[in-house]
Order: structure tokens, then C-alpha cells, then sequence
């Protein structure tokens, strides 16, 4: 049974499998790259590896593993495409971060909750993005809010049943 | 001390591991092109770990729809099938004009020196992933090193060209698709010849760069490749004109949309050789277009060599208005010219279209298509001239010279009767 206290002493810590922690950040990033070559307007809308790394870091609830998780998940993506690596890295970076301390403040259980913290932390990613792309890389790169917010929602209701699934997989520590 | 680290701890991971990672990209950025052949064996390790499950997954998703497309869902094949065999024979009959078009071509092609780049050598590579994200457009496909890729190599399908080769691995190829904002791609419009620069947009979109705004470009118009990128062969398709708009500066702003679906690409060729050489013209059965109109109208007894042979190219167009001219309109117009089977469909006479404008000697050289050197064996008597042949356009003479190289000329049908002449009789007294 979940545990959905606030309290920082109280809330539930999981841990994940050896093949879990690396099997499912690699399936993430294998649909991410798969999946539209049939459905070419997924990679617009869903960012696969960010759902993941939110999962974890909320799981584990530990700053420092969701930061290295987000580090390493969102490089691996960056070594996908052809953008400068560490890009994507520094942005998962900041939401493994800030998802592992959310997690240990709020209760993020329950799916209403999921909902908001995924589509937050889909702007937030977003927004990091493109400060760095922009401004570091000096890449083309235009932000629209109301394509954020539309790639945010269907990335939280997404994420909300992707979290089911994996919620399978948890560990009691 | 210690309970301040301890205290921002994770404050100071953070901060630690966004510093190398903003350290990693500007060394990236500063290194600038040559970033991507550095970063190559970091990338190696993603790649290598993801695309194995890609290529499985396409080899899964082939078999499966190779079983039901091959052995179960086979409704209204047949009827396609006869559609199919329709459309061969009109592209056959179609084939044999290009073919006597691209030969001509050829010839021109050969007295303004110009020189062709030709695709020697392709290989078929499947589409097994992308880069995942919006921001690169980028695909791999399932053939790198083991089958001779390297970097730069153009990737093209049968509708256009697709992109060109970034980084080649082992078993894996990373391709650049021509929408992303990092690529570049000579190219000129269709009809205009106007040149420009094919660049990808953040959103996918394609534009053509670098035409003037003062220019006319219709919608619709097709962009084909220039060769001046030294990667794509000059004269592949790219897309069609689908947006024409004011650009920045002086610039008009040419959406330009794909021929080949870069958003959903399965299979692909790259290009692994190409050659450039100088055209060579198809001159194996070279066929003066008055030798041809020699066969077909009624001969001339023998008679004395006409004292002026320079006069002979001039006098063929002239004397016969609205007929086959001499400097370029060689008119086969029967089925002997096109060499069609008896059998086959009729077709409309086949002219060379293309004048030899260039061939300022008149001597054009026509070789029927179809016409092999096989097939010349009965004809030599018929074909071959001699110094006394002779050719009545009208009421003027004209004199032939003898070319021994169009004696494989072999006309397949009776030639084609004169409304205003009586009919061929050699033995006819003048």
C-alpha cells in the first residue's frame, strides 16, 4: 500500500532492481527514437526519458540519485541526435533534482498530484532547454506556450499511466 | 566545515554536475564542426546500446507484415497485377523516346565539354531510428562501416533525396536529413535554373535560400540538386516549390516541400560511388538524318555527282518546308526508326525533339532506338549508299557523300508513302 504522507520522515523510499534501473531508461530512449519513424508528431509532444527520469527521482526521493539519474538519461538522449551533447543532460539534470525533492516534501502518489508535477516539470524542462540552447549553443530554437502547454498535458496524462506501470516494479527499501 | 557540506550536500552535486556538463558543451561549441567527429565515440555507446532493439524490432515488424502482405491479405492482386503489366508496356514505348532523347543529350553534352557525375554504386539500407526529438533531425539505418559508408555520402530514395551521412558506425549509419537546421544542399530550380541553398527550419520545414527577390518562381515549379555541394549528383529530385514568399533582405523566402517523406522513411540508398567522366556520345550507329530521308523518298538514277557537296545540308530543310530538317529534326517516323515489334502498341512518330542545334554540320547522327547491330545484317544493301546515291527533295537534287558508318541501318516497315510523290520505282525513267 503507497504510502501518501507529507511528512520528510515518513514517506516510503524505493529502490528499483538492477535491470529495472537500467532497462527501462533504455527502453525509454529506444521508443523515443523508434516510435516516429511511424508516428513522426510523437517526438514533438512526448519526451519519453523525461517521464522516466521523473518517476525515479520521485521513488527515490534522494536529490543526488535523481540528479545523476536525469544526468545520465538525459545525456544518453543527447547522443541520439545531433545537437552538442549535454543539453538534454543539464535539463534532466534540473528535474531529476527537482523531482527527487519534491518527492520527499509532497506527496506525489496519488495521480492528481502526478498530473500537475509532470506537466510542472515539463515546462521547467522545456524552459531550460531552450535557455541553454538558446543561449549557450546558440541553436534555433522558439518557444510557444501553447505548444508547451499542450506537449505538458499530454506528457502528464501519459506519464500519470506510465507511472502505473512502473509503479509495478518498485521496491521497499 | 563539514556541516555546511553536509549540509548542502546535494546543493553541491547539483552544482558540480551541471558545471562539467556546461564545460563538456562549450568546449563542444567552441570546437564547433569538428565537435562531431570528437563526441563519435561517446555517441558509440548509445547507439550500440539502442540499436540493436531498433533492428530487431524492424526485422520483427518486416517478417510480420512480409507474412500477412505476402501470404494472406492478397485482394485485388491480380487485377494489379494487370495494371502493372499495362503500365510496363507504356513505359517500355516510353523508354525507347527517352532513350533516343538522352542520347541526343548525350551528344550535346559531349561538344560543350560538359562533365556528368553518374551513380556508380548504391546500397539499400533500412530506416531503424531517429534522433527522438524535435530539435535534430537526424535518422540511422542499419548499414555502416562493413558495407563501405563513410561520412558525407548522399542518402536518397526513389522520390528524392533524403539527407547525407553524419557519422558512420560499424554496423550503423547516423544521416543528416536535408530538413534539419544544420543542413545545406545545393540545388536549382526546374525550369529557371535559378540556383540557391536548400536549409532545414527548427519546425522541419525546408526552404531554398539565396534566390533573389526580383525573381519569378511559380508555385509548383520542381527543385532538383546542383552537384554543387559535391555530395548529391546534379539533377536529383529534391521537392516542388509550395510557398513562395518576401524573405529577409533582398531574398525571396521558397518553401520548398520534399519529394521523399522524410518523416516516414523505411528504406533508403546511399549513394557509395559516384563517378564523374566526360558524356560520352551514343554515336555507335551514327545515321545522317538525309541518309534516313534518302531511304524513304523515291531514288534518283545515277547521274553525275553534284559539283557542290557543301550544298547538300542546306538544301534538305529548304526545299521541303514542314518536313524533316536536316539540322536537327531527323524524323524517324516509322516503326523501322523506333524499332517497335510489329506487334507492339503504335505510337505517336517519335521525334527527336531536342534539335542538334549544336551540330551546326548537319550531319545528324540518329540511332533508332531498338536498332541493334544484330539486326543490321539484311539491311546493307538497302541502307548503305553509294557515291551516286542521291536524294530528290522537291525539284532540287541533292547530293549524299558516302558514310560507311550507316550501313547497320535497317528499316523494319515499308517507308511511308508520299502524298505528293508517286511511289518509290527504281526503275522509273527520269
Amino acid at each position: 500500500m503507497p504510502i501518501t504522507y507529507t511528512s520528510g520522515e515518513q514517506v516510503e523510499v524505493y529502490r528499483f532492481s538492477i535491470p529495472v534501473t537500467i532497462g527501462v531508461p533504455l527502453l525509454a530512449l529506444f521508443l523515443q527514437a523508434f516510435i516516429p519513424l511511424r508516428f513522426p508528431r510523437f517526438a514533438v509532444y512526448v519526451d519519453l526519458p523525461l517521464l522516466v527520469t521523473i518517476f525515479f527521482a520521485m521513488a527515490r526521493r534522494n536529490p543526488i540519485s535523481g540528479l545523476l539519474t536525469g544526468a545520465v538519461i538525459g545525456l544518453a538522449q543527447d547522443m541520439l541526435g545531433r545537437n552538442p551533447i549535454g543539453i538534454y543532460g543539464i535539463a534532466k539534470t534540473v528535474v531529476g533534482y527537482g523531482a527527487s525533492s519534491l518527492g520527499v516534501k509532497l506527496d506525489v502518489e496519488n495521480p492528481g498530484a502526478r498530473l500537475l508535477v509532470t506537466l510542472g516539470f515539463y515546462l521547467i524542462h522545456s524552459a531550460v532547454y531552450f535557455t541553454v540552447a538558446r543561449g549557450l549553443v546558440n541553436m534555433t530554437v522558439s518557444w510557444s506556450w501553447f505548444h508547451g502547454m499542450l506537449a505538458g498535458l499530454t506528457n502528464a496524462v501519459l506519464g500519470v499511466m506510465l507511472y502505473f506501470v512502473l509503479d509495478k516494479f518498485k521496491q521497499r527499501t | 566545515m563539514e556541516s555546511v557540506l553536509g549540509r548542502y550536500k546535494n546543493l553541491i552535486w547539483l552544482v558540480a554536475v551541471l558545471f562539467l556538463q556546461v564545460l563538456g558543451l562549450a568546449m563542444q561549441v567552441k570546437r564547433g564542426a569538428s565537435a562531431g567527429q570528437d563526441t563519435r565515440l561517446i555517441r558509440v555507446w548509445v547507439v550500440g546500446a539502442v540499436s540493436p532493439l531498433e533492428r530487431g524490432l524492424v526485422w520483427i515488424q518486416n517478417s510480420a507484415g512480409d507474412i500477412w502482405h505476402n501470404y494472406f491479405y492478397l485482394r485485388g492482386v491480380r487485377a494489379e497485377n494487370r495494371q502493372l503489366r499495362e503500365q510496363i508496356e507504356q513505359m517500355r514505348l516510353e523508354q525507347v523516346r527517352l532513350s533516343e532523347d538522352a542520347a541526343q543529350a548525350h551528344r550535346l553534352q559531349k561538344l560543350l565539354a560538359f562533365k556528368e557525375q553518374f551513380i556508380a554504386k548504391t546500397v539499400a539500407a533500412q530506416v531503424i531510428g531517429s534522433s527522438g526529438m524535435d530539435s535534430s533531425r537526424v535518422v540511422y539505418i542499419d548499414k555502416g562501416e562493413n558495407v563501405g559508408i563513410k561520412r558525407d555520402m548522399a542518402v536518397i530514395t526513389a522520390d528524392g533525396i533524403v539527407g547525407k551521412v553524419l557519422l558512420v558506425y560499424p554496423t550503423v549509419s547516423e544521416v543528416l536529413l536535408i530538413n534539419d537546421p544544420t543542413s545545406g544542399v545545393g540545388v536549382l530550380l526546374g525550369n529557371s535554373r535559378l540556383q540557391g541553398v536548400l536549409v532545414g527550419g527548427a519546425n522541419g520545414e525546408v526552404t531554398l535560400n539565396g534566390v533573389m527577390s526580383d525573381e519569378q518562381v511559380p508555385m509548383g515549379e520542381n527543385v532538383v540538386t546542383s552537384g554543387g555541394d559535391q555530395i548529391f549528383p546534379k539533377g536529383l529530385s529534391v521537392g516542388v516549390v509550395s510557398k513562395v514568399g518576401q524573405g529577409k533582405d533582398l531574398f525571396l523566402n521558397i518553401r520548398i516541400k520534399p519529394a521523399a517523406n522524410l518523416s516516414q522513411l523505411e528504406e533508403v540508398l546511399v549513394l557509395l560511388e559516384k563517378q564523374e567522366r566526360q558524356a560520352v556520345a551514343d554515336d555507335r550507329l551514327p545515321v545522317r538524318a538525309a541518309d534516313v530521308l534518302a531511304q524513304r523518298l523515291p531514288s534518283v538514277p545515277d547521274k553525275p555527282a553534284a559539283s557542290d557537296p557543301n550544298a547538300a545540308t542546306g538544301t534538305v530543310g529548304a526545299s521541303k518546308p514542314g518536313s524533316n530538317s536536316a539540322l536537327g529534326t531527323a524524323k524517324p517516323a516509322s516503326n523501322a526508326s523506333t524499332g517497335l515489334k510489329p506487334g507492339a502498341t503504335t505510337t505517336p512518330p517519335q521525334t527527336s525533339k531536342t534539335a542538334a542545334n549544336g551540330q551546326a554540320s548537319g550531319s545528324v547522327s540518329v540511332r533508332p532506338a531498338g536498332t541493334s547491330p544484330a539486326t543490321a545484317g539484311t539491311a546493307k544493301a538497302v541502307a548503305k549508299p553509294t557515291p551516286s546515291d542521291a536524294a530528290t527533295v522537291g525539284t532540287k537534287p541533292v547530293a549524299i557523300q558516302p558514310e560507311p558508318a550507316i550501313t547497320q541501318q535497317k528499316p523494319q516497315s515499308p517507308p511511308p508513302v508520299q502524298p505528293d510523290s508517286p511511289p518509290p520505282d527504281p526503275n522509273r525513267p527520269q
